[in-house]
């Protein structure tokens, strides 16, 4: 349900609903107006698009340490997506590069392979590119293309080695059982190294946050890819197939690529061009969750800052906060450490002074020594928005 | 997406009638202009018209003869020549980013 500060919001706006009960418009961060919409079995989100449905997770549902599977982001490139019924699903192991190619059926994967379970946040390479400026086309995604759960399922290592893999093997490529309306339209496929897909932490994962995957979220088992952007972790995984010559693919080739040299993280050579090179791992970030910015607060007062701080893995050393336009940084204090790949709550309270606007600032650091930046290295598409945001408070 | 929405349902959803929700994209509407309905008809083959509205704010007439230049040549969409100018006119002319 919308909160009735969001249905103020979007009627003092004078901003007008869609054709169901199942949309309201809500002000929110940037971009603008934000329109909520549900999908069967999740709440209400921030609808980004209907067909295909991409649907952000609200600021509110992001305090949790746990995302809740129902307020988990939703993404899809293609918009035929078919229900699977996991009695007759089947998951295809194969490729030039596995020497025993081999079909699992879900019972298969539950029974045969060690169970594993791990905590890692889910980011959309475009999470905030609708905050990018200058601003470039898109889904304009704010701050909720992401979610942070516990993925459990089975390692991908043990799968391959069970199909035996050879070696020349490269790449590891995945396809899902959602497709295209056009047949010229290219199917989503994505490939990770070879080294990526025998890590210990990539899984075929079944469940999130001790539930069976919802539907939405990749059912009934994905890619989980931790530390590495959401473009790698494939839904309603159908087909893997080990490969010795790099996939070329336009969901590789042509897309989910940034500047060469432009970013950190891990390289994945056989698609690197003189030019481009694919998005890999989620930079050092944070988000304020609370205070909202405009909040207004009694000058002497003290506000708790909350937040959640990740990586792509390092892990998070410290998150500081600036209350003198960034001059002076205190540390907050870190809450829960849930694994290198999840998020870190953080906290600091701020004793507000004298009447008038009070900038906050916040920034993390990882443990491989990488801290937010304060400018944003631009790119066509719109990735890796990790520069250090602040939130304005009315003291009065 | 702001505006061009039917709003009778303001009401509906401030009582708490909420629907299980199946999506209902019909409701979106283009802004009038030539060659609103060819964009409609072309561009709703393979997703949602919220696309459009959504990508405004960002797309000037180049910007837009670039997307629809992409969604022929690396998605495979059924437009000719013809249609393509006439829908470039179209997202050009009703929802061109303000400069």
């Amino acid at each position: 349900m919308p909160s009735r500060r969001d249905l103020l919001l979007a009627a003092a706006g004078g901003v007008l609903l869609g054709g169901t009960a199942r949309s309201v418009l809500a002000a929110g961060a940037a971009p603008g107006a934000e329109e909520l919409g549900q999908l069967p079995s999740k709440k209400l989100l921030i609808r980004r698009s209907w067909r295909p449905p991409n649907y952000e997770t609200p600021l509110a549902d992001l305090v949790p340490a746990y995302t809740s599977n129902d307020a988990f982001f939703v993404r899809y490139h293609l918009s035929v997506i078919p229900e699977i019924d996991t009695d007759t699903w089947r998951l295809k192991i194969g490729g030039a590069g596995a020497q025993k190619p081999l079909m699992l059926t879900l019972r298969d994967l539950k029974h045969d392979f060690k169970r594993v379970s791990l905590v890692a946040v889910n980011q959309c390479s475009g999470n905030r590119r609708g905050l990018f400026a200058p601003r470039v086309p898109g889904v304009q995604w704010g701050n909720g293309a992401m979610g942070n759960a516990e993925w459990t399922g089975v390692r991908l290592r043990d799968v391959l080695t069970r199909a035996g893999i050879a070696g020349e093997a490269v790449e590891v490529v995945f396809n899902g059982a959602d497709t295209p309306v056009l047949p010229g339209t290219p199917d989503y496929l994505k490939s990770i190294p070879i080294e990526r897909a025998l890590d210990e932490r990539t899984l075929i994962a079944f469940e999130m946050n001790g539930r069976a995957l919802p539907h939405w979220n990749g059912a009934p088992a994905r890619l989980v890819v931790p530390g590495w952007t959401g473009t790698y972790w494939v839904k309603h995984l159908t087909e893997v197939r080990v490969e010795t010559a790099p996939f070329d693919g336009f969901w590789m080739t042509g897309a989910y690529r940034v500047p060469a040299g432009a970013f950190p993280g891990a390289p994945f050579k056989t698609q690197e061009t003189p030019l481009t090179t694919p998005i890999t791992e989620i930079l050092v970030n944070s988000l304020i969750t609370s205070p909202l910015s405009g909040a207004r607060v009694k000058a002497g007062s003290r506000v708790e800052l909350a937040g959640k701080a990740w990586d792509g893995g390092a892990g998070i050393a410290a998150v500081e906060v600036s209350t003198d336009g960034r001059q002076t940084w205190r540390p907050a204090t870190l809450g829960k450490d849930l694994g290198r790949f999840a998020w870190r709550e953080f906290r600091y309270r701020i004793e507000t002074q004298k009447p008038g606007l009070l900038v906050v600032a916040v920034r993390a650091r990882s443990l491989g020594g990488a801290t937010q930046p304060d400018k944003l290295t631009f790119n066509p598409a719109g990735y890796h928005d990790n520069i250090v945001q602040t939130v304005t408070l009315e003291v009065g | 997406m702001r505006g061009a929405l039917p709003g009778a349902l303001l009401l509906v959803a401030l009582t708490g009638a909420w629907a299980p929700a199946l999506a209902d994209e019909d409701a979106i509407q283009l802004r009038d202009g030539s060659w609103r309905d060819l964009t409609a008809a072309r561009c709703a083959i393979c997703h949602s018209l919220d696309y459009i509205p959504g990508n405004a704010p960002v797309l000037d007439r180049v910007g837009w003869q670039k997307v629809i230049q992409k969604m022929r040549d690396r998605f495979g969409a059924p437009i000719t020549d013809e249609e393509a100018q006439e829908i470039l006119d179209y997202l050009a002319g009703s929802y061109a980013a303000k400069p």
